[in-house]
Formats: structure tokens, C-alpha cells, sequence
């Protein structure tokens, strides 16, 4: 019995080690699989992954329309203040009185990424968006303001 | 045919022809000096590299790849860089002890070095108790290493040279019983008699199981002899920061980095001899076409390539395995490896008595 066991013992171990070892013998075999971007010499055909996180950016459209809405759920959502949204009222064609956003103001210096922000948006006005070259000589710089100049909200956003 | 024997005759003849016998002798002793150093500086570089490569696309990286076509210089640029850094001494170490232990630990490997035949006739010294040199001397490197452990006045070093004490200690005997087990089928401890008997195939065919099992068990033993992935506990760089060698910076440091691959260089070259027949080109039986096709590959070509494919198959290892913790290093010998090695002796004994080899 004890035996049985032993041997059982030896094989059992035998057979993860080349498990393992036939994992590993497979990469090594496959140059193919290497996964490493030689960065600055690939900068144009550098291969990202989709979730990757670099910035937020409002994303507009042809017509230079946002979605928007001023809500600040962003605002709120941020654990270290990195988005203000100062809003303002539009009188829509209608006359009615409405709120949007005038600036959208977002501090890179202070964003950790989160994501928290995006999640937190009613209407995907913001996304993260997959740049990483952000070092710049002047601090200044990095408090961005991510609605475009004259851009106005999409019809039909609520 | 390109032969490193033809070389060294003409050599021999030469020295020989052109001085007195006992200058020869000094010249020829100079001369292989020189190439042994020669062989190991060169090793270091070639092995690092390849260390490097090799975990790099076992991991799917691509390794050193700036310096020179492929990277290939980057061994170089760091022997440079730990030539020119300064080789600090701790205070309160024992000065003579703390220099001296890195020159210990690459003597070993020199020493080892003397009986292996890297090509057909082509040996240092063809010594008759071939085999049992090697284990004899192979096992001193743990003095050096403790002599590290000790000087450095150093608790991590002192707790990775007990520990690597201890390691080679217990797998010196799996090792030990490994290699007897090529010397019963052959009956003879000279390193060149053992490669004659392989002629009409090597030890791992024609001893079939007993062979095999030894085989394995030669391979984990000298992996764990030569404080490698997955027995590295003397270095085990998360616990112990670098292990004995941690108070070792510069040049000192090189020469321990470098004996870890000449001892690798070493144990494999002995397994390729043992296992694989050495120089000997790969023949079956009385398959005279082929195994005559096979003799024009020279035998220099045949040791390196079984020695290179059994280093690789040890980092093979080192990349793909845990470390093992010290009590399940201890148990692996002195439950499995020792009464496997043991069972298997007596295995290889039946067999050879009744002649159950081809």
C-alpha cells in the first residue's frame, strides 16, 4: 500500500514537471508568440491592448458635437479631483432653458486612471483613451480642457 | 578532416623537434593553461548569453538585443562594466577568507576540467580514476562557497552557504550513484575507456531503463550540485537577497557568476560523456553506412553539441520550475532521488551480470 502510494507519488510529480516543461518548450519553440514591443524603434505599428488606459479624452464627431450633458456625475465620481466641469445655460431652439457644459477641465497630473469616471457617465461623453507620451516641460500643460472650442452637445442627448 | 588531435600532434611534434623534452613539457603545460583560461572566459560569455536568450523566449520576451547583431556583444559590455567597478570589502569581514573564496570556487572548475575529452584525443589527462576525480573534486566546491558564506560576516550569506552546504552534501550521493551506474556497465572509471564502450551506441540506448532512470536522476542531482533553479536556494534572490555571494561586488563577483557556469559547462560535459558517449558520433550498432556517415561530423562537434543541448535542457528547467523549499529540497533527496538511485544500482547490477544490455 505504502508503495503504491509512493510510486503514484513519483509519477504524479514526474508528469506536472513535464507538463510544465511542455508549456514552456512550446514558447520557446514558437518565436512567434513573443509578445515584446521594441517601443520607441515601433512607435507606428506599436500594438496596444484595447483596455489599455493612458488619458481621458471626449470623443466629437464630424460636426463638432459632444454628448455631454454638464451632469458632473464625473466630478463627483473622482476619488482625487482630477475632472471640474464648469457648465453654463443654452436656450435650445425651442426656448427652453438648458444646461450644458462650458468647459470640461481635466488635471492628467492628478488622474490615477481609474477608470471611475467612465463608469460613472450617464452618456459616454468621456473615454480613456490609449496615449501614453505625456511628459511635457511645463506642469501647466497637463490641465487639459477636453471639450473642443465652439463644440456643442449632440441633438437628441438628454 | 578537420581533428583537434591532428593539431595538438603537430603541435607536440614541433615543441618537441625544436627544444629539449623538459622545456616542451613547460610549453605544452603554458599552452594549455592558457586555452583552459581561454575556454572559461569564453564559456562565461557564451553561457550568460545564452542563459539570457533562452529565458527570454521561454518567456516570451526577446532578451538582449541592443548591443551588437542580436545582442550578441552584451556579455561583454557587463565582463566590462565588472572589470571596471570597485570590488568593495566589508569592514568587519575576514579579509584573507572573503578574497580568497572566489578563487576557490573557480579553481574547482579548472580542476574539473583536467579529465574531460573534448574531442577524440584530445584530453587533458587521461587519468584511470577518471570518474572518481570528478566526484571527488566537484564536492571541494562547497568549500569555497562556505569560506563566502562565512567571511562575509553576513547572515543572509551565512544562511545561503549552510544551506548550499547542505544541498550538495545530500545530492552528491544521488550524483555519486548516478555516474556508478554507467561504471558498472562499463566496468571502468577512465573517462576515455568509458567513451570506447559506447562505440556501438551510447549508455542511454544501450542500458536502456537503469540508464534512463539515471540518467534523470544525474540531471536533477547536478542541477541541485550546481545551486541552479529550482534548488538556487543558496542564492534564492527573494529570501536571501543574492545568498553567499551577496557582500561580493566587481570582479569577485565575476568569478562567482562565472563558476556557477563553468560548473554547468562541467557537470554537463561529464553527463554528455557518461550518457551521450562524449565525442563519440551517434552509431547504431552494425549499421556501418551510417554510423560511417556519421564519423565525418569531427568529434569536437559531436561533445559541444550533446553538452550544449544538456545545458539547455537545465535552464529549460530553471525557467519553468518553482524553488523548492529547503525541507522539500532535503526530501526530494533523501526520500526519492536516494532509494530510486539505490533501487536502480541494483537494477544495473542484475542487468550487467546477466548481460541484459545490447
Amino acid at each position: 500500500m505504502f508503495l503504491k502510494e509512493y510510486i503514484s507519488d513519483v509519477v504524479n510529480g514526474v508528469s506536472s514537471l513535464l507538463k510544465g516543461m511542455r508549456k514552456t518548450g512550446y514558447y520557446f519553440t514558437h518565436p512567434k508568440e513573443i509578445i515584446t514591443e521594441q517601443y520607441p524603434d515601433n512607435r507606428a505599428t506599436l500594438l496596444l491592448s484595447e483596455r489599455f488606459k493612458g488619458e481621458v479624452v471626449m470623443p466629437h464627431d464630424a460636426n463638432n458635437e459632444h454628448t455631454c450633458t454638464g451632469c458632473t456625475a464625473c466630478e463627483l465620481a473622482c476619488p482625487n479631483g482630477t475632472i471640474k466641469v464648469v457648465t453654463k445655460f443654452e436656450f435650445s431652439a425651442d426656448g427652453k432653458k438648458k444646461k450644458a457644459i462650458d468647459t470640461l477641465v481635466y488635471r492628467l497630473e492628478l488622474c490615477t486612471m481609474c477608470n471611475l469616471c467612465i463608469v460613472a457617465c450617464p452618456s459616454d461623453a468621456i473615454i480613456m483613451a490609449p496615449n501614453f507620451e505625456h511628459s511635457v516641460f511645463d506642469r501647466t500643460k497637463l490641465t487639459k480642457v477636453l471639450n473642443q472650442p465652439g463644440s456643442k452637445i449632440r441633438e437628441g442627448i438628454e | 578532416m578537420f581533428s583537434l588531435e591532428g593539431i595538438t600532434t603537430s603541435v607536440q611534434d614541433w615543441l618537441f623537434m625544436k627544444f629539449n623534452p623538459t622545456m616542451a613539457l613547460a610549453m605544452e603545460c603554458v599552452i594549455v593553461i592558457l586555452l583552459s583560461i581561454s575556454l572559461f572566459a569564453l564559456l562565461g560569455l557564451v553561457l550568460v548569453l545564452m542563459e539570457r536568450k533562452v529565458a527570454a523566449q521561454i518567456q516570451i520576451r526577446l532578451g538582449p538585443n541592443r548591443v551588437g547583431p542580436g545582442g550578441m556583444f552584451q556579455t561583454v559590455a557587463d565582463t566590462l562594466k565588472l572589470i571596471m567597478k570597485e570590488g568593495l570589502v566589508p569592514d568587519k569581514a575576514d579579509k584573507f577568507l572573503f578574497n580568497l573564496a572566489p578563487f576557490v570556487v573557480m579553481m574547482v572548475g579548472m580542476l574539473l576540467l583536467a579529465p574531460i575529452a573534448f574531442a577524440k584525443n584530445f584530453q587533458i589527462w587521461d587519468i584511470n580514476i577518471g570518474v572518481l576525480y570528478i566526484s571527488a573534486v566537484s564536492s571541494l566546491s562547497v568549500i569555497g562557497i562556505l569560506m563566502a558564506g562565512w567571511a562575509s560576516n553576513n547572515k543572509y550569506s551565512l544562511l545561503g552557504a549552510m544551506r548550499s552546504g547542505a544541498q550538495i552534501v545530500s545530492y552528491e550521493l544521488s550524483a555519486g550513484f548516478a555516474v556508478l551506474t554507467i561504471v558498472v556497465l562499463t566496468g571502468s572509471l577512465q573517462l576515455s575507456e568509458i567513451v570506447k564502450a559506447q562505440e556501438n551506441g551510447w549508455w542511454i540506448f544501450k542500458g536502456h531503463i537503469p540508464a534512463l532512470i539515471a540518467f534523470v536522476l544525474y540531471i536533477i542531482a547536478v542541477t541541485a550540485e550546481t545551486n541552479r533553479a529550482p534548488f538556487d536556494l543558496a542564492e534564492a534572490e527573494s529570501e536571501l537577497t543574492a545568498g553567499f555571494h551577496t557582500e561580493y561586488s566587481g570582479m569577485r563577483f565575476a568569478l562567482f557568476f562565472l563558476a556557477e557556469y563553468i560548473n554547468i559547462f562541467i557537470v554537463c560535459a561529464i553527463g554528455a560523456t557518461l550518457f551521450f558517449g562524449g565525442w563519440m558520433p551517434l552509431h547504431i550498432g552494425n549499421w556501418e553506412a551510417f554510423n560511417h556517415i556519421m564519423d565525418y561530423i569531427p568529434s569536437s562537434v559531436w561533445f559541444m553539441g550533446k553538452t550544449f543541448f544538456l545545458i539547455f535542457l537545465i535552464m529549460w528547467f530553471r525557467w519553468t520550475f518553482p524553488r523548492l523549499r529547503v525541507d522539500q529540497l532535503l526530501n526530494l533527496e533523501w526520500k526519492y532521488l536516494l532509494p530510486i538511485s539505490l533501487f536502480n544500482l541494483l537494477l544495473v547490477a542484475v542487468i550487467a551480470i546477466l548481460g541484459w544490455h545490447f
